[in-house]
């Protein structure tokens, strides 16, 4: 298992050499993604005020202080990304985004999208928000602030992992993986139980 | 026994307590939840797990040093009040006072509310609304003190919560199959390892409560006094932690770091069991306030 440093924007190729288990860090910026703006983005059709080439998205909507015309974070964790999942194709196949970073995994359509458009999905440590909050340097831009906190965020990140690569562009989903090898062991562990 | 004096300010003193709790358990992990953690990454061998866990020790570290929130998930407010049947308390007012103090930790630290209304979706932005705070509250025989306990409640476990109302032919196998077949499902969600509640017996509302006392309120390593039971919490452990979901379900030997049972009688026809699940972050703040509204805060 291979460890790489990345920097932002990405490209094809860095997406594409990475395998489930590989260990992520990035360096540049990563945009906050979530429900609200995505649904304008998608299901109203709008298209994001800003360019997502290239983009790791990490789905999130951060606790954050205004201050003299900008925003600076005050405590920056990562949701669910399950019922984000009908929305990767769209951000990687009309706007280029290359990773999603997330909590607990995604399905087929994001499995489906990042093998055709070549992207990945990287799994951070949910609950460590202190962490992730001291990972991220500042807060650079905002855009459809009428979403608050749900909008776009962009944030300026240094050494920012490990992230593990749990979803690949080859269709390999390290969730369903655990997961099925869990359910092979079932039957024993039924047997010891006695059930 | 508690002085004029001293009773009226006691309101106060819970207000106070019952706030500086809230944010004390959204930053100081218990120290039995932290050894646990780390037990665990001494346990794992893999690449992967180490790596999570290690993120995980790191993110308390940097919680203790910059007084900051572990989990950004600010939770439902729960808060678990045990009474001294010797003082002399006026419990709508203790009620007023809990309820006061956690809006006033929302509005001053400040934390951000994730309390809204089922059907219209308002937040107050106080961590309040009708019913919530939700406040159990328990009286103890021939004692003077006041306990309480806060236990903020994440969505990302709470959403992985099980009830079966099995009947009594399905017996205590049907009971194990359900507890590992609800672990398996809950998966990555709730940002394992976490802690396991099992509520066993009683009707279907007390079933689901007694899981939830045993998911959040036991400090780690506990084991029921009922030997049974005991034996059949670390009987379950065992098991659930060969599902291998492991830290973050990206695979590992830890799922849990603790599974416990509460139980109670049911009824001759029934055989309830429910799961609830406290995530990584299992936190939890305690404070006591003794007869003369001293202040001794624990976890
Ligand atoms: S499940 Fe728990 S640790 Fe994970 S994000 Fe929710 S509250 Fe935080």
């Amino acid at each position: 298992m291979a460890e790489y440093r990345l920097t932002t924007p990405l490209s094809e190729e860095d997406v594409r050499k990475l395998k489930v288990g590989d260990t992520v860090f990035l360096e540049g910026t990563i945009f906050g993604i979530r429900d609200a703006n995505l649904i304008r983005m998608f299901e109203h059709n709008v298209p994001p005020p800003v360019d997502l080439t290239g983009a790791a998205c990490i789905h999130t909507a951060p606790n954050v202080r205004k201050v003299n015309g900008g925003y600076e974070k005050v405590c920056i964790g990562t949701t669910t990304s399950s019922r984000m999942d009908r929305f990767t194709p769209g951000l990687m196949g009309q706007y280029g985004v290359r990773a999603i970073i997330g909590k607990a995994g995604m399905m087929e359509a994001s499995m489906e999208a990042m093998k055709k458009y070549g992207g990945c999905y990287l799994a951070i440590v949910g609950g460590a928000a202190s962490w992730e909050t001291e990972k991220i340097q500042a807060i650079e831009g905002v855009w459809w602030e009428d979403l608050m906190p749900e909008a776009i965020w962009k944030f300026r990140v240094r050494d920012f992992g490990p992230l593990i690569v749990a979803m690949d562009s080859e269709g390999n989903n390290m969730y369903y993986q655990v997961k099925a090898r869990a359910r092979d062991r079932l039957a024993d562990i039924y047997k010891r139980l006695g059930i | 026994m508690t002085t004029a004096s001293v009773n009226g300010e006691l309101y106060s003193i819970v207000e106070d307590t019952a706030k500086s709790l809230y944010i004390k358990a959204l930053k100081d992990l218990p120290p039995d939840v932290r050894r646990a953690l780390q037990k665990a990454y001494e346990t794992e061998t893999e690449d992967t797990p180490r790596k999570v866990l290690s993120t995980m020790l790191e993110a308390i570290a940097i919680s203790d040093d910059k007084q900051r929130l572990l989990c950004q998930d600010t939770g439902i407010p729960l808060y678990f009040v045990k009474v001294g049947s010797r003082l002399n308390i006026d419990i709508p007012r203790l009620q007023e006072a809990i309820i006061r103090g956690t809006e006033r930790a929302t509005v001053e630290h400040p934390l951000r509310s994730s309390v809204c209304h089922p059907i219209k979706r308002t937040n107050h932005q106080t961590s309040t609304g009708y019913r919530i705070p939700l406040i159990n509250l328990d009286f103890v025989k021939d004692d003077d003190t006041l306990e309480i306990l806060m236990v903020p409640k994440g969505s990302g476990s709470e959403n992985m919560s099980f009830l079966k109302m099995l009947i009594p032919a399905e017996g205590i196998r049907g009971v194990k199959k359900f507890i590992i077949d609800s672990v398996l499902e809950a998966g990555a969600n709730p940002c394992p390892p976490f802690v396991i509640g099992v509520g066993l017996g009683g009707t279907a509302d007390l079933c689901v409560k007694l899981a939830k006392l045993a998911a959040v309120t036991r400090p780690l390593g506990s084991r029921n006094d009922d030997p049974d039971i005991a034996a059949l919490e670390e009987e379950l452990l065992e098991a659930v932690n060969q599902l291998g979901i492991g830290p973050m379900g990206l695979g590992g030997k830890t799922t849990a770091l603790a599974l416990n049972i509460e139980y109670a009688y049911t009824h001759i026809t029934q055989n309830p069991v429910a799961v609830n699940i406290q995530c990584w972050p299992a936190r939890r703040a305690r404070a006591k306030i003794d007869a003369c509204g001293r202040v001794e805060f624990g976890y």
